[in-house]
């Protein structure tokens, strides 16, 4: 597509963009004349001030649903002194926004919020030299209040930044050099603003992805076996029978290799065809099974790693009072986002437009470059929110499918996934084997503690890149996310002696793995928070104060603090309560993270001894994320990460057999509900001072040792394997 | 070419191009290019594609459109008009209590469910104007949130609750 096609392809679309003015998606359509990304080292790149005295902020991070795309108005607000009904931003698209990297890693406000600070800060410099010259007044005299640059003693005497450079470029450098506003001058930061996009998600005008369509496309799906088999061996056409669907007027197949897909004019004439159409796989076993999976994980042949070592383990446990060692299990699970994932291509000959739910522009286009062989730059990519997404669920693939579609049928074809194929083909949250020791000397001081796990990495390709180009199936080299993470694995307490082994056991061998919110640590959690919590337990000691007797940074005495005082945490040793009633009920405390912040967590649980069914009735979560730039937005994301927490820990479970995935929808991947809802408490410890920290994953490993230690709390058994389903609860009360 | 149907929509007519076996969702999605029911499984289990028909919570994602043959469809965008009409009032507001209410507790997070959330609520108030948090609960319980929005969505039913009393005093 020419450039010129590119505009009008925008303008066809452009009834779709809303949210933002005419005008906003006029002046993103002018940046779009050049393929992207923009120069990072022009203030144009990040913002513009338009002649009514708004202005737009350009941002390269993705919305979630986490309220990124407000936080960050809200960090340029102070430092433009503008209010936030001046402010607006617009999708993101890599001809239109700044490469700033993936929104994962909670990076949206840890990564970007000092990105968009200093370029607003340089903007204002920018423009109060301006308003120096046209009043004629030195800049030590201005001061600026909603976008109007006054004299001090002489308010009369004022310009709007409307006026100075009302949407004409500032061609100004971004140096970085601009002073940023002390924390003490903050209006906006660490106020609750309410999230910009809420009132058009409520009334329906919102445009997710799965809303998006443009004239002339084609609907199509994709046809695959029911479950994925092993991540090696990905799918094998022996034979498709294409009369299968010859009742369907207008449908087509399209194939690439062992890609296959259906494309029909009439959406519901796709999901028939998809549905229909006779595809012989190769079925053979590939897969240990997911009865057998932690035994096949343990004995695979593993590339072992020393994460830590810190001085003598060995030694320590020998001479130690108390000691603990428990081997723990943890399922796969899925992303699961609650709509499918869906994309938009129009493919040419000679360039690429995909509309998807990527949470990195920039990466996908370079991916699906290859994949079309286009060239980079011939390849647009435009952010759609999608529904929330928790990590790499199936978004690449589905815009990698829509794109190979979109080539092979000459048209554009919006593709979305069914219920089947999003659980079916996830890369799902790797499963983990967790052996834990932790030993303690008479007083409750923690001396040695030993963690070894066995996982595997994320895969690093999409399905179907595999599928349809036999791209080899490659992993991820392993990440801080992919391994035994020392922040997680007992690096909050202060403890001398420390072994830390990671056991990475080949990919190929099981599912596609990729990650999901704070990857790892709930295994990671689910484990060691028990294990310190049992080092108590024997000790005679109450959990919390047993934690703090033996934690000396004051970030995490910060937030076990203000988790403790949250749930009016009163002291006695755990289990100290046994009760022979039906319904028992515990608390449990625990900490975690992910890489970077603080969480702790309590949780109030029930289990019923009868039924096994255990039920969470509060729970509270604190996080420490530095600086909070909008505490309702954390508070938001603290109840979110709770029950997902609480549904991880009680539902969720891929199963599946030796020749595939068999939980392909909410029947056989269940979820936690509304009825088993615990109530939840965040509490946002605020560092106004500190610089920002991720804030979206790390309550949840603390949530899950909270968990497991209320279940102990509650019936005085451990439960070693996660989820806690009621067969798995009454086999553990009855041993 | 099968018999032309005719269903309303928001209380508009609106002649169905597409095939009688067609469920309800690609039509509103497609043919009418509402926003509001949308596809989350295709299998009833979910909530995301709920409407009312005749006042009555119905998943549309397994409903031929065949079924709704001259019944009344409401979605997400005709719940302040079909709000006005239940209470009789003069002018319809701009958002149903349920839908300010969600924005009043910002309950939302992702809000692809909310389309479902709001729907079922609203058909819940209309019928049981002063829930109890159990009957909440019960009520709401075939409706998945994955972001895990649960506890905000139930203290905006109850605050939309009030606010609806309040309306009719």
């Amino acid at each position: 597509m020419s450039d010129l096609a590119r505009r009008d392809f925008l303008r066809a679309g452009g009834a779709l963009v809303v949210g933002f003015s005419l005008r906003n998606a006029m002046a993103a359509e002018e940046r779009a004349l050049k393929p992207g990304p923009p120069d990072p080292k022009q203030i144009d790149t990040w913002l513009a001030i338009h002649a009514d005295n708004t202005a737009t902020v350009y941002i390269g991070f993705a919305e979630l649903g986490q309220g990124a795309s407000t936080a960050l108005l809200q960090i340029a607000a102070d430092e433009l002194d503008l209010e936030m009904k001046q402010l607006k931003t617009v999708r993101l698209d890599t001809s239109v926004t700044p490469n700033q990297g993936g929104t994962y890693s909670s990076a949206s406000i840890n990564r970007g919020g000092p990105q968009v600070r200093t370029a607003a800060a340089e903007a204002r410099q920018a423009l109060l030299q301006m308003a120096s010259k046209k009043l004629d007044a030195p800049m030590d005299r201005l001061s600026v209040s909603r976008g109007v640059v006054s004299v001090a003693g002489t308010p009369n005497r004022s310009v709007t930044y409307g006026e100075l450079v009302g949407d004409k470029p500032f061609h100004v450098a971004f140096t970085g050099s601009a002073p940023v506003k002390p924390p003490s001058e903050y209006k906006v930061v660490g106020t609750r603003v309410p999230r910009n996009e809420v009132p058009d998600k409520v009334s329906g005008k919102y445009v997710y992805m799965q809303h998006v369509r443009v004239p002339g496309m084609l609907h199509g799906r994709v046809v695959r076996p029911r479950g994925q088999r092993a991540f090696g061996a990905g799918a094998k056409v022996m034979a498709i029978d294409e009369s299968s669907i010859r009742g369907i007027p207008g449908a087509r197949v399209l194939r690439r290799g062992d890609f296959v897909g259906v494309v029909a004019e009439n959406e519901w004439d796709a999901v028939k065809a998809a549905r229909q159409l006779k595809v012989t796989w190769d079925t053979a076993p590939t897969l240990p099974g997911s009865a057998g999976l932690h035994d096949h994980m343990r004995a695979a042949k593993s590339t072992d790693r020393m994460v830590v070592e810190k001085r003598d383990v060995s030694g320590a446990f020998s001479g130690a009072v108390h000691v603990v060692s428990q081997s723990y299990r943890a399922p796969y699970q899925a992303h699961a986002p609650f709509g499918p994932n869906c994309a938009l291509a129009d493919v040419t000959s000679d360039s690429a437009l995909v509309m998807c739910s990527t949470q990195d522009v920039y990466g996908s286009r370079n991916t699906l470059s290859r994949i079309l062989g286009l060239p980079v730059e011939k390849v647009r990519v435009q952010y759609y929110e999608g529904s929330g997404t928790y990590g790499h669920s199936c978004y690449d693939d589905v815009a990698q499918a829509a794109a190979l579609l979109s080539q092979l049928a000459g048209k554009p074809v919006r593709l979305q996934f069914m219920r089947w194929d999003e659980h079916g083909w996830d890369n799902y949250g790797p499963a983990h084997v967790g052996e834990v020791r932790a030993a303690a000397d008479a007083a409750g001081k923690i001396v040695a503690y030993e963690y070894q796990g066995w996982q595997h990495n994320w895969s690093g390709i999409e399905t179907s890149a595999q599928l349809a180009l036999g791209t080899p199936p490659t992993e991820w080299p392993g990440g801080a996310a992919q391994q035994v993470n020392p922040r997680a694995c007992g690096g909050m307490y202060a403890i001398p002696n420390m072994r830390l082994v990671n056991h990475q056991i080949p990919g190929k061998d099981y599912l596609k793995g990729g990650w999901l919110r704070s990857p790892l640590d709930l295994s990671f959690c689910f484990a060691s928070e028990q294990a310190i919590d049992h080092l108590a337990y024997l000790a005679g000691m109450d959990p919390y104060a047993f934690r703090k007797q033996n934690m000396t940074d004051a970030h995490w005495i910060g937030v076990l603090d203000a988790v403790a005082q949250a749930a009016q945490w009163t002291p006695r040793k755990a289990a100290a309560d046994l009760s022979g009633a039906k319904v028992v009920r515990g608390r449990g405390i625990g900490l975690g993270t992910h890489l970077t912040s603080y969480g702790a967590a309590v949780a109030e649980i029930e289990v019923n001894r009868e039924t096994g069914r255990v039920v969470a009735k509060h729970m509270y979560g604190a996080i420490d994320a530095g600086m909070v730039v909008n505490p309702g937005f954390v508070e938001n994301q603290i109840g979110g990460q709770l029950v997902q927490t609480a549904s991880r820990m009680f539902k969720e479970e891929v199963t599946f057999s030796t020749t595939g995935v068999t939980s392909l929808d909410w029947n056989s991947y269940p979820i936690l509900r509304f009825e088993e809802c615990p109530e939840v408490t965040g509490v946002v410890v605020q560092r106004l001072d500190e610089r920002s920290t991720g804030a979206g994953e790390e309550v949840m490993a603390a949530a899950a040792g909270a968990i497991a230690n209320a279940f102990f709390d509650a019936t005085g058994k451990r439960m070693t394997e996660y989820p806690l389903t009621p067969q798995r609860v009454l086999a553990a009360l009855r041993g | 070419m099968a018999k032309e149907l005719s269903i309303r929509v928001n209380e508009r007519p609106f002649k169905v191009a597409s095939a009688p076996d067609t469920p309800l969702l690609y039509v509103l999605a497609n043919e009418l290019q509402l926003q509001g029911p949308r596809f989350g499984c295709g299998l009833a289990q979910c909530g995301s594609c709920s409407v009312l028909v005749n006042g009555v919570e119905t998943r549309s994602c397994v409903t031929p459109v065949s079924a709704v043959d001259g019944k009344s469809v409401t979605t997400l965008e005709g719940l302040p008009a079909w709000y006005a009409a239940q209470k009789k009032l003069a002018q319809s507001p701009v958002l149903h209590p349920v839908q300010q209410a969600m924005i009043d507790e910002q309950a939302v997070q992702c809000g692809y469910c909310f389309n479902g959330m709001i729907v079922k609520a609203s058909e819940l108030l209309s019928k049981v104007p002063q829930p109890t948090e159990a009957q909440i609960r019960t009520a709401m319980n075939g409706h998945l949130c994955r972001c895990g929005s649960y506890p905000r969505i139930l203290k905006a039913v109850q605050r939309a609750a009030q606010t609806m009393a309040e309306v009719a005093r």
